[in-house]
């Protein structure tokens, strides 16, 4: 892989609380090249917000980074002061969210929450910066931008709100976007037209995406590696199609095959969906040795006492001690 | 094109077979039926702004023209995007919402008709709601929730035996008897769900109505859901109307499948039908937009376009601006649900035989 646009190594989110320290991300450690869109892929609770939340240093107090380090092009930022952090933030990383509606202000034109952010991080003139705008919304696929430039949030249906955040998130062309969850709030058909924009922007800007979902469906379709976490930690992490199509992990085995897919016939009807029985730990709750061992049909005994950590399988790295013959 | 199966060839332009007609082929009578149900939403501005701005009256259709029937023992699911009017229907058909027009036919019996005991009919149908964390109380001891329509319908005798009833209930949704004992909030949303299951069972219906069961759910737990769903639906002989806006998951459990669009049903056919041959031009295009998880690289348009405004529906048929094969038949007549091969489709293009199907 090129030298990487975003590195992160050995990430660790805490909660400390009255009844002792929760750990939300536990030893992560991934990167990201430019252009290329990394899916980090979880159910509920697997720390796959957090971890993008602790890049964008916007985790919520009493959640802070206890070990670990962040680095966007070879620089650390998971230690920058607040103020620094902030134009990082912005300038550098863009970030896209689930809601369009809590990402833009009901209360300013699309118009000009564009050319603010705009002037805020780059240096250009009122002018530049409102043509910069147009042309972001024609690139978003905004139709007929200089009218919709003068429209509030509210004026714009779901999935054009959804563009207009992506252009916001673009504005001041930062090296990588974190996405979280950008299509969930969308319908089917809205959904597949912001993945297609997602792709030709990664791949005509060079942007690094960090694309955070629960959805495989959308991972297949947008990214060209993935990563799999369970309970905080990554479970297993490759190229797209080798992890979707012949899963190394038990859990992510168990992920796919409980996906339904989309079959005709009664064939379809007939087989029953693989379930994984029991549900993700709760962070206060998380068994010793392999996090998801009480969930494995194929655990033994190294499983219950001793931790995995990513080794090498083929072109990935899985976390399971079915690989990890040392 | 979908490959085009025999004899598209008649139905002159205008000679649409009657609306409402409802399914195909089918020989049981249906355990309910639909017939031209519609419901609509007033969304006025408030009086004095309408005095004042002169404002209009505004109708929102939710739902119009809807017939289907649903057979005992199977599985219809209702599908499209939000605001396409199929949890409208659902309420409907539970009670929760009134008609506006059209008639709803449970066991036969006309619901609206005078005379008719509603509540005794009603109680066959349960409803399963979408946010186990919303739907149930969380006050109540779960065995408290699992008992309310044993207590409402007086189906247990003795204290004794609605305890009895309540476990045997638990255990079928694959908790312990023991859990009746604790609150909703110290069970997943998976196990909630489950509890919601075992209370919409508790009433001993013959239908389910399933407003997106799963949507909130993990996949891992919704795999447990529906397997769950699928099973008792066999063990109880259970009667589903199930409605998602998934169209996999709607193909692993539906044994029909009714497409709808912006208030109406614009396809329905048996689910192995629809899903190998679509005929619809919006069936074809939720087809292509689900993703491809097998990276088959299986051939797919892209998808144009958003749902209009429903309080401004286009004329014609409501499909035509995102339609790739409207012609000017379709931005002025509205197509009826035409029933042929075994299936039943709303579109000029296919009963013109322009399209394949």
């Amino acid at each position: 892989m090129a030298s990487p646009l975003l590195e992160v190594r050995g990430l660790r989110v805490e909660f400390p609380t009255r009844r002792g320290t929760l750990v939300a991300v536990d030893g992560v450690s991934f990167a990201i090249a430019p252009g290329e869109i990394l899916g980090v892929v979880g159910e509920s609770g697997a720390g796959k917000s957090l971890t993008g939340m602790a890049i964008i240093g916007l985790l919520e107090p009493p959640g802070r980074i206890a070990a670990g380090e962040i680095r966007l092009e070879g620089e650390r930022i998971d230690d920058l002061p607040h103020d620094r952090m902030r134009r990082v933030r912005g300038r550098r990383i863009g970030a896209i969210f689930q809601d369009p509606l809590t990402s833009l202000n009901p209360l300013y034109t699309i118009g000009r929450q564009l050319t603010e952010t705009i002037l805020t991080h780059l240096d250009v003139g009122r002018d530049e910066a409102h043509a910069r705008a147009l042309r972001l919304l024609a690139e978003v696929g905004i139709p007929a931008p200089e009218a919709r430039i003068g429209h509030y949030p509210h004026q714009f249906s779901g999935g054009m709100r959804q563009r207009v955040v992506i252009a916001l998130a673009l504005c001041a062309e930062p090296r990588l976007v974190i996405a979280d969850e950008p299509t969930t709030a969308l319908d089917v058909s809205i959904q597949a037209q912001i993945i297609a924009l997602l792709r030709r922007l990664a791949r005509e800007r060079g942007t690094a995406v960090m694309l955070i979902t629960h959805d495989m469906g959308v991972i297949a379709e947008t990214a060209d590696r993935v990563a799999v976490m369970y309970a905080g930690r990554l479970a297993e992490i490759g190229p797209v199609r080798g992890v979707l199509q012949a899963p190394r992990h038990p859990y992510t085995e168990g992920l796919m095959g409980s996906i339904p897919k989309l079959a005709a016939g009664a064939a379809a009807r007939a087989t029953a969906l693989v379930q994984i029985e029991g549900a993700m730990p709760r962070l206060n709750a998380i068994p010793a040795g392999c996090a998801f061992n009480p969930r494995c049909p194929k655990r033994f005994e190294r499983c219950l006492a001793e931790r995995p950590e990513p080794v090498p399988v083929g072109e990935a790295l899985v976390a399971c001690w079915l690989y990890g013959a040392r | 094109m979908a490959p085009a199966s025999a004899a598209p060839t008649a139905v002159p332009s205008g000679k649409a077979a009657p609306s409402g007609s409802t399914a195909p082929s089918g020989s049981t009578a249906p355990l309910l039926r639909l017939t031209d149900v519609g419901r609509d939403f007033d969304v006025s501005r408030p009086w004095l702004n309408r005095v004042l701005e002169g404002a209009p009256r505004a109708l929102l259709r939710a739902v119009d023209g809807v017939s289907f029937g649903v057979r005992t023992g199977e599985t219809l699911a209702l599908v499209g995007e939000s605001g396409c009017g199929k949890s409208t229907v659902a309420r409907l058909i539970v009670g929760l919402h009134a008609l506006s027009r059209g008639r709803i036919e449970f066991d036969g019996v006309d619901l609206a008709a005078p005379g008719v005991d509603v509540p005794r009919l009603r109680r066959r149908m349960q409803m399963i709601f979408q946010d186990p964390y919303a739907s149930l109380n969380p006050r109540w001891h779960v065995r408290d929730i699992v008992a309310e329509p044993i207590r409402a319908l007086g189906l247990a005798r003795s204290p004794a035996e609605e305890r009895e009833r309540v476990g045997e209930l638990l255990r079928q949704v694959r908790l312990a008897p023991e859990d009746g004992e604790k609150y909703p909030h110290e069970f997943s949303g998976g196990q909630r769900q489950r509890i919601s299951i075992a209370r919409a069972l508790s009433g001993n219906p013959e239908f389910l109505v399933c407003d997106e069961p799963t949507s909130a759910l993990d996949v891992s737990v919704q795999a447990q859901i529906l397997n769950l769903m699928g099973e008792l639906q066999q063990r109880l002989g259970l009667t589903y109307l199930f409605i998602s806006h998934n169209l996999a998951v709607v193909s692993h459990v539906a044994d029909r499948v009714g497409v709808m669009y912006l208030g109406r049903v614009v396809e329905l056919a048996d689910s192995a039908r629809l899903f190998a041959v679509p005929r619809h031009p919006y069936t074809r295009m939720l087809m292509d937009a689900v993703p491809d998880l097998e990276m088959s690289g299986r051939p797919r348009t892209p998808v144009a376009g958003e749902v209009p405004n429903p309080l401004a529906p286009p004329a014609g048929c409501a499909f035509h601006p995102r339609c790739p094969h409207a012609n000017d038949r379709c931005r002025a007549e509205r197509p009826q649900l035409v029933v042929r091969d075994g299936g039943a489709v709303a579109c000029h293009a296919v009963a013109e035989g322009r399209l394949g199907g």
